[in-house]
């Protein structure tokens, strides 16, 4: 986020966009609904009648996909009706002119013909943006990024923000809520292909001969594989090993089938986890590690605040924390390293990545978290980034961005339109609240859910079962008839995996530049399930009771069909 | 907005928040003999606090502001010649207001109106939450004042919520003093809507509408009216229902292991077993948490399931236990046979999103420098 949580509450106006903020994030969700009581205006831009809309000024419906064309032609009306900010344009950013230029295409009418919505809607949209600016906040999260075009749509969202000058000020911003506890940190840390700690490029000699020095070994020139690439790579029989740290790849990722085909084609897979989920599953070699509250570490949260992870209790049995392993894997490979403790290994990441150089555990301990930038000790740290420059160094560029489709739409094969997300009371995969009890009462089950006339037509009731299949898998799952979902589009979780694994259906593409799968679109075909038998809707809720993974198809001959494509 | 102050007997610099704030008004008080200063707009309250000084405020949370019911924050103020007794969380501060907390009579007042309250509870000797977990800050007041629950005759008690089955949250209305801190978190900060206040006077209570069970009504479980909740009337059924005593149960302070939020949280523990969560207080959250840091934080650390020993996989397809030295000796001999035969790019490592920040650290320095590969990537984008 390039602003602060607790901003959000303080804003004039909101631009919430993908973002089924009540429910993947519901305690940002207060801190918008605060903004609103306070007098905020809040527009909800979503596919879905999410359960933020009843807090928004508007609920603009687009059609999934189409957020490029809608947020150019925000962009069109506010230029058209001059009420950029000029200063900030003139000062602040490169590119304004060709941008200007390319968004004149995209009139309201244009655009709202694609997106589904009335012009009316992109006019009222852009004039309150312009209005509230530069104390207009933009919040997004997969919604946005989870496409083909992903990377183009944050471009998008970011143009707003240069043209009204939202970026560098209080109470504003382009905030991308992050997903998972430290989603940030891994990235901080340089868990990127391209990226050593901090965000410095892998491939500038300058920065590798800074981490060399400090490491004393020498470092690998070429940037490495992304997650996409590496597991075509190991199809092709190109990777030989894989080493996977808390990861739940064959659930998570998209087409699982092909994630599951990709780690069953490496010669020797270890995987370090808690459970032993359902990639630990394939693995050669299983590590025990230990759990948040059993480690000691820090977290970096959405808003760039290090925060420290403490631990309450040992670990269960010979199982250990992720970094007393990897030490002692650095000592196999003949490697070893003086560090001992997580606190040591803390120390060494502050010296060479300058954003947290002034963070400490006594800092931490003593403080409370601590936003990055800091610096040295003294830098209280940042709340908002880009003050009176960007953070890259460089002006803002305007980035003139086009409508791509997602690349699977409906036809008549596979008529509707399938998109994916959370529910408050699930998180992910399942692993950790599928053990919570009570939560079975909430969510006791993965549903469908489609909009009640288009159930009518088909027959369905709420609680049939359905087969939902696409040209990647098939899976069953129950209907849940919900006004949430416009007509044509229905929508799932991934959280009981063991039942019903919901990306065996969903889409291999994804963003030609960052490699983020498309999960929010992909094409799928409905029937009622032959399998009507109650005892699945029992043994659904056994299983989860007893926290036990089965074979789907040891419970649903229906799904048998999966073991086959393997 | 109430702002922080800086304050006491050095008072050379004046901040909020760190920083110096120009063009506000300052007044200076003097609580309990102390010199303070604060923002014009302050609340008496704020004054007491930053002079170092507690009142027991019952109805009071910060989140949602002060509702002067309770009458337990009382103060005597001297100001322009006039003295008078005024709830400090309502009234407002004023430029050279001499503020007392605890005079004689504030005392004897405080003491007389908890025993009126505890008049109107079960006994203290079943409150689940201060038998299981430790003191609430209704029973910390009842200490400090010496309040005794025989007092006064007794009054008619609330009576529990009515059956409801709800697995989360646990409603002993026997211990309700009606102080509305969990109808208005749930109202004003929540905005859920889920309760209510029902009836008046010694009738009233806490209700969800058409007296419907918690399960039924548009309560999302985020256990903030537990939270708040100042006297155990409200608590966490996993908690309470355990077999534990309060005397055992330690604090750690971390953070949430769920979304990218990352509220604090405090875990719960007993006889080295974690046995429930708490929000923090003190973290940027403010207290919030949503049903998985509530209700989900804990227990899947102490399930069954979790892995206990390294495993390796036998020719059949199925695990068998191995020591630490036999795992990783296979591991490490597999990853240099790999780095001579193929070369350091045939390995890849992928981090997590999921563990703290220094096993990525040392995940990713283990790629390019053990293994020599830049071929490390983590979830971001899944």
């Amino acid at each position: 986020m390039s602003n602060s949580i607790e901003e959000l509450a303080e804003t004039d106006f909101l631009l919430v966009a993908g973002s089924n903020t009540t429910e993947a994030h519901p305690v940002i969700s207060l801190r918008m609904k605060r903004a609103v009581k306070n007098g905020a205006k809040l527009v909800v831009v979503d596919p879905r009648k999410i359960e933020l809309t009843n807090w928004a000024t508007r609920h603009v419906q687009i059609k999934v996909g189409t957020d490029i064309p809608f947020f150019n032609a925000v962009a069109n009306v506010i230029i058209n009706e001059e009420l950029q900010d000029s200063w900030f344009i003139q000062h602040r950013t490169e590119g304004f002119e060709a941008f200007a230029r390319h968004v004149q295409m995209y009139t309201p009418e244009y655009s709202a013909e694609i997106c589904g919505i009335t012009p009316e809607e992109i006019v009222d949209t852009a004039r309150e943006f312009a209005a509230a600016a530069p104390h207009a906040a933009i919040c997004y999260t997969l919604g946005i990024t989870e496409h083909s075009c992903g990377s183009h749509n944050v471009q998008s969202l970011g143009n707003l923000g240069l043209l009204c000058g939202t970026l560098g000020v209080p109470n504003a911003g382009v905030n991308p809520l992050r997903g998972q506890n430290n989603v940030q940190g891994a990235g901080d840390a340089g868990c990127i292909p391209t990226d050593l700690p901090g965000y410095q490029k892998v491939e500038r000699p300058g920065i590798r001969a800074i981490f060399e020095e400090a490491w004393g070994e020498p470092l690998p020139r070429r940037r490495g594989i992304t997650k996409i690439t590496a597991m075509e790579q190991m199809i092709k029989g190109r990777v030989k090993a894989v080493y996977v740290m808390g990861e739940n790849t064959v659930v998570s990722d998209p087409h699982a089938n092909h994630a599951e085909h990709a780690l069953r084609s490496v010669d020797f897979l270890v995987v370090q986890d808690i459970f032993l989920t359902e990639t630990a599953q394939l693995a050669d070699v299983v590590l025990p590690a230990a759990a948040f509250a059993e480690s000691d570490g820090t977290f970096a949260n959405s808003e760039r605040r290090v925060q420290r992870v403490r631990p309450a209790v040992p670990p269960p049995g010979e199982a250990r924390p992720d970094v007393d392993i990897l030490l002692e894997m650095f000592a196999r490979m003949g490697k070893p390293q003086e560090m001992k403790t997580a606190k040591d290994v803390f120390e060494e990441m502050r010296s060479v990545t300058p954003i947290y150089g002034g963070l400490s555990y006594e800092r931490l301990d003593r403080e409370g978290g601590i936003q990055w930038p800091c610096g040295d000790e003294d830098d209280p740290g940042t709340v908002y980034l880009h003050g009176d420059e960007f953070s890259t160094g460089f002006p803002g560029f305007f980035a003139p961005v086009d409508h791509i489709p997602p690349a699977e739409e409906p036809d008549q094969e596979y008529p509707w339109l399938l998109t994916t997300g959370r529910r408050r009371s699930t998180y992910h995969t399942g692993t950790q609240t599928g053990k919570a009890t009570g939560f079975e009462n909430l969510v006791p089950h993965e549903m469908l859910e489609l909009n009640p006339m288009d159930a009518a037509e088909m027959g369905l009731v709420d609680g049939d079962l359905v087969d939902v299949s696409s040209r990647r898998g098939k899976v069953t799952v129950s209907a849940r008839l919900t006004e949430k979902s416009p007509r044509g589009l229905v929508f799932m979780s991934f959280a009981f995996p063991e039942i019903t694994r919901t990306n065996d259906v969903t889409s291999d593409a994804y963003d030609f530049i960052t490699e983020t799968p498309e999960f929010k679109a992909c094409a799928v075909k409905i029937s009622k399930s032959e399998y009507q038998d109650e005892e699945v809707r029992v043994a659904q809720r056994r299983i989860r009771l007893a926290g036990e993974v089965k074979q789907p198809t040891e419970l649903m001959p229906v799904n048998g069909h999966r073991n086959g494509s393997r | 907005m109430v702002v922080n102050l800086v304050f006491g007997e050095i008072m050379t610099s004046v901040s909020v928040n760190g920083k110096v704030q120009g063009g506000t008004k300052w007044l200076d008080l003097r609580v309990n003999g102390v010199a303070v200063q604060c923002a014009d707009g302050s609340r008496v309250l704020d004054a007491v606090k930053d002079a170092g000084f507690e009142v027991p405020t019952l109805c009071y949370d910060e989140r949602v502001g002060p509702q002067g019911t309770c009458r337990m924050c009382l103060v005597e103020v001297e100001v322009n010649g006039r003295t008078e007794q005024v709830a400090s969380c309502t009234a407002f501060a004023e430029d050279e207001m001499s503020v007392g907390t605890h005079t004689e009579e504030i005392r004897d007042y405080r003491k007389t109106l908890l025993e009126l309250l505890l008049s109107e509870m079960a006994s203290p000797n079943t409150n689940p939450y201060t038998n299981k977990v430790g003191p609430t800050e209704f029973d910390h007041a009842v200490e400090e004042y010496d309040a005794r629950w025989d007092a006064f005759p007794r009054l008619k008690v609330r009576e529990k919520a009515a059956h409801d089955e709800n697995p989360f949250i646990q409603r002993d209305y026997d211990y309700c003093i009606a102080c509305y801190r969990c109808t208005n978190i749930c109202n004003e900060w929540e905005q859920a809507s889920a309760i209510t206040v029902d009836g008046r006077g010694q009738d009233s209570s806490i209700f969800t509408f058409f007296g419907n069970e918690l399960m039924d009504s548009p309560c999302t479980f985020c256990g903030q009216c537990i939270n708040t909740c100042p006297t155990g009337a409200l608590s966490d059924r996993k908690v309470v229902s355990q077999d534990i005593s309060a005397a055992d149960v330690d604090r750690t302070q971390t953070i949430c292991p769920y979304c990218g939020v990352g509220c604090g949280i405090e875990l719960l523990t007993h006889d080295g077993e974690i046995i429930g969560a708490e929000p923090d207080f003190t973290a940027p959250s403010r207290g919030s948490l949503c049903v998985k840091g509530q209700f989900a934080s804990w227990e899947f650390v102490r399930s069954e399931d979790r892995l206990r020993h390294p495993l390796i996989k036998q020719a059949g397809g199925t695990f068998r236990k191995a020591s630490w030295d036999e795992a990783l000796s296979l591991v490490s001999g597999k990853f240099k046979d790999a780095i001579e035969t193929e070369g350091p790019d045939s390995l890849v490592c992928w981090a997590s999103a999921r563990v703290v920040t220094e096993a990525n650290y040392l995940m990713q320095k283990f790629a390019r420098v053990a293994l020599g590969t830049n071929n490390i990537d983590n979830c971001s984008r899944t």
